[in-house]
């Protein structure tokens, strides 16, 4: 393998390095990539909303299927807009209260239904250590995050029982925050050494 | 003293250079340990490979973007190309603009790798595997596949109708999905768990990125989750088991990084002890 | 007044109360009810997106006109905002349109889009460059500011250490059960606090789910009259 010859390769790799450069010390370079970056990616939503969104699911519907149904949420949606303009602002209430309500309404039950089944896998179906140990350690934690019972006597040996399964859930996320982040790297690296350099394969 | 001192006046940049070298240096000079594969990875993989008919349907959730394409992306590919490796359909969807274009280029590539290395059974955009267009909505979105895939997207992510690709033939919902496995690194995983799984009852797997796996293992206890593929470690995993079938040529980036990955963890581990050291000797002089 | 607070307050109310009934209810019109709701909801959400855009774009208007400084990275923004969204308008999200394929007859429907080119080369990189940076900021983190300064803390960092070397291969080079004291770990302690803080979170949504139907929650109206 060798250096790519790709002019698109070379635009990544040179981007890729402006951002590292942010690591000796704040650039224009660095800075000039961050703000390019925003608009690209903003730009790029732009497309796959108009492609994707408004051609699929308002343009054609309403332009080749005649389906005038599209027609209310069409208008709802527009209302938005109307934050726009002071007098009318209050409109966009309308469409945001339509999203926010009815979103709920649909997450209640199926919330509730998911909230059963995490206590349902807490009950011991089986007396062995593992399950003990989850049912001391879910309910403990639940103690620990209840603040409207003082942490005293019983409820405060409890809650101290809680934290030591915390501390060990948090160091387990740690140690995995450790692994998440240097793969990170290890993905622009690959990039760096293969795609670019050409050094591995 | 003079070496505690040493460690509490160090510029950052040092440590940065170190680092970077720990990752460069396994690149160029690899050792490739063996590695176990863990039971929530496999049982997503034997899932696959011994519980869906030919022809049958797998749903890949493209719900990450460019930040966590480094973990996540090598399991979206690897996945696919088992599911095609078994003659299976592969549908990529999402509800974010920009994993549709994660979900694009892992079919470009999975499709350009396979067709390369199995010309004798080639696959095809359309008919073995497409993403779906991106709609916005979320929890609506994922309800609404429910119902009626079709009707929820209308149209591929290339702006063809989904009532005329081949790939849909017989697929009207979630009952028609033999697995789905989401691949994110945020809260959209509980909508899928929580509205797909739940009401629906869709089967299905968790690919993850390691900040949010240790939260998931509930889910796999619980049995909303089939499995779990746990950060880049989880996807090399993945590779590995697919590797034994040797039917796919494309690059296994996640094994590639794992020495790399091995080497970084030792040097974390160094640095957290170093930096206790030089506080508690500083401490026990204060102390004095 | 009526417009202004109590329509969005019983538009909130009606659509909530009858969605959570619909879930009660199997008969045909429920369902039919149901898939015209979620059919709107994708509608109307497609429009926040703009709405975003369309304040991200005011913010670096307004830099640019008053001179704030740095201004002139602002116009970076701007500029690159509107060239991709027009190649990718024009040009085709994921495969090019019929009107690109007019005017560059030698673009096949199978070719990379602009859109992609952007995406691929300039967006994929920096985006994932920029996340990368945390790799150092933890390293130096882990230098400075771990600390084993209580036995809680201490706890913390010891599973921290198991969990960090039991998940590579090195690790288990350098002693084969660490791997399942680490699945061990992950599935019986982790897991149990894990779950008690999801049920604590759950309950908190749903409390506040059922606030917000009932009208006693807000603060998604915004401020003012």
């Amino acid at each position: 393998m060798a250096i790519s010859t790709n002019i698109w390769i070379w635009i990544a790799a040179l981007l890729t390095l402006a951002i590292y450069s942010f690591l000796y010390k704040d650039n224009p370079f660095y800075k000039f990539a961050e703000y390019l970056l925003v608009g690209i990616s903003i730009g790029y939503g732009i497309s796959v909303y108009w492609h994707n969104t408004i051609i699929t699911k308002v343009f054609n519907p309403l332009v080749y299927d005649k389906n005038f149904l599209v027609l209310i949420p069409l208008i709802l949606g527009l209302l938005m807009f109307s934050r726009f303009f002071k007098n009318v602002a209050y409109l966009s209430r309308i469409p945001i209260a339509f999203v926010v309500g009815a979103g709920t309404g649909l997450s209640v039950p199926s919330s509730f239904e998911f909230l059963f089944k995490q206590i349902y896998a807490t009950m011991p179906l089986k007396l062995d250590v593992g399950s003990l140990i989850i049912v001391v350690g879910v309910i403990s934690t639940l103690v620990y995050f209840f603040f409207s019972l003082e942490h005293k006597g019983f409820v405060g040996k409890v809650s101290k029982v809680g934290i030591t399964f915390i501390m060990v859930a948090f160091g387990a996320a740690f140690g995995y925050t450790i692994m998440a982040r240097v793969s990170l790297f290890i993905g622009r690296i690959q990039f760096l050494l293969s795609d670019w350099l050409g050094i591995i394969k | 003293m003079k070496f505690i001192n040493f460690i509490n006046n160090l510029d950052k940049r040092w440590i940065y250079l170190v680092l970077a070298l720990c990752i460069i240096i396994p690149f160029i000079f690899p050792v490739g340990f063996p590695m176990k594969t863990t039971p929530p990875v496999k049982s997503i993989y034997d899932f696959i490979e011994d519980s869906i008919p030919e022809g049958g349907v797998v749903l890949i959730g493209a719900d990450y973007d460019p930040s966590t394409m480094a973990e996540l992306h090598p399991m979206a590919k690897v996945i696919a190309a088992h599911a095609l490796s078994n003659n299976l359909r592969v549908l990529f969807v999402t509800l974010y603009p920009q994993g549709a274009g994660m979900a694009q280029d892992a079919i470009d590539n999975v499709l350009r790798e396979w067709n390369k290395s199995n010309p004798d059974n080639p696959k095809k955009l359309g008919k073995d595997i497409t993403l779906l267009a991106y709609v916005p909505g979320v929890s609506a979105v994922v309800l609404k596949m429910g119902e009626d895939i079709t009707q929820t997207f209308n149209e591929d992510g290339y702006g063809n109708k989904l009532s005329e690709l081949e790939i849909m033939n017989g697929i009207k919902n979630y009952k028609d999905i033999n697995l789905m496995v989401e691949l994110a690194g945020s809260s959209v995983v509980l909508t899928w768990l929580i509205y797909a799984n739940g009401r629906y009852g869709l089967k299905m797997g968790i690919g993850t990125t390691a900040v949010s796996a240790a939260e998931y293992y509930s889910y796999l206890q619980s049995k909303q989750a089939i499995g779990m593929l746990g950060g880049l470690k989880g996807a090399a995993e993945y590779e590995h088991l697919l590797g034994k079938k040797n039917v796919y040529g494309g690059r296994k980036d996640a094994s590639i990084g794992m020495d790399a990955q091995s080497s970084a963890h030792i040097f974390f581990i160094i640095l957290i002890i170093l930096g206790n050291i030089a506080y508690f000797v500083k401490k026990k002089k204060e102390g004095k | 007044m009526f417009v202004r607070r109590t329509l969005p307050l019983l538009v909130s109310a009606i659509f909530g109360v009858a969605l959570i009934l619909q879930f009660f209810v199997p008969h045909p019109a429920s369902k039919n009810f149901y898939n015209m709701m979620l059919d709107w909801l994708i509608i109307v959400s497609a429009f926040t997106y703009l709405i975003a855009v369309q304040s991200t774009v005011e913010l670096h208007v307004t830099k640019i006109k008053r001179k704030v400084e740095g201004w002139q990275y602002s116009i970076i923004v701007l500029v690159s905002l509107f060239v991709t969204a027009a190649l990718g308008i024009f040009g085709g999200a994921f495969m090019p349109t019929t009107l690109w394929m007019k005017i560059f007859p030698s673009v096949k429907p199978s070719d990379t889009t602009p859109l992609m080119y952007t995406y691929l080369y300039m967006q994929m990189p920096m985006q994932s460059t920029i996340f990368s940076l945390l790799a150092f900021y933890m390293a130096s983190a882990a230098f400075r500011s771990f600390r084993a300064r209580s036995f809680d803390a201490t706890l913390l960092l010891i599973t921290a250490g198991i969990v960090t070397l039991g998940r590579v291969p090195l690790g288990e080079f350098i002693y084969k059960g660490l791997p399942d004291v680490v699945e061990w770990i992950l599935k019986y302690p982790n897991m149990a606090a894990q779950r008690g803080i999801l049920i604590g979170v759950q309950l908190g949504i749903i409390a506040t789910s059922i606030k917000i139907i009932l009208g006693i929650e807000r603060k998604y109206l915004g401020g003012g009259k």
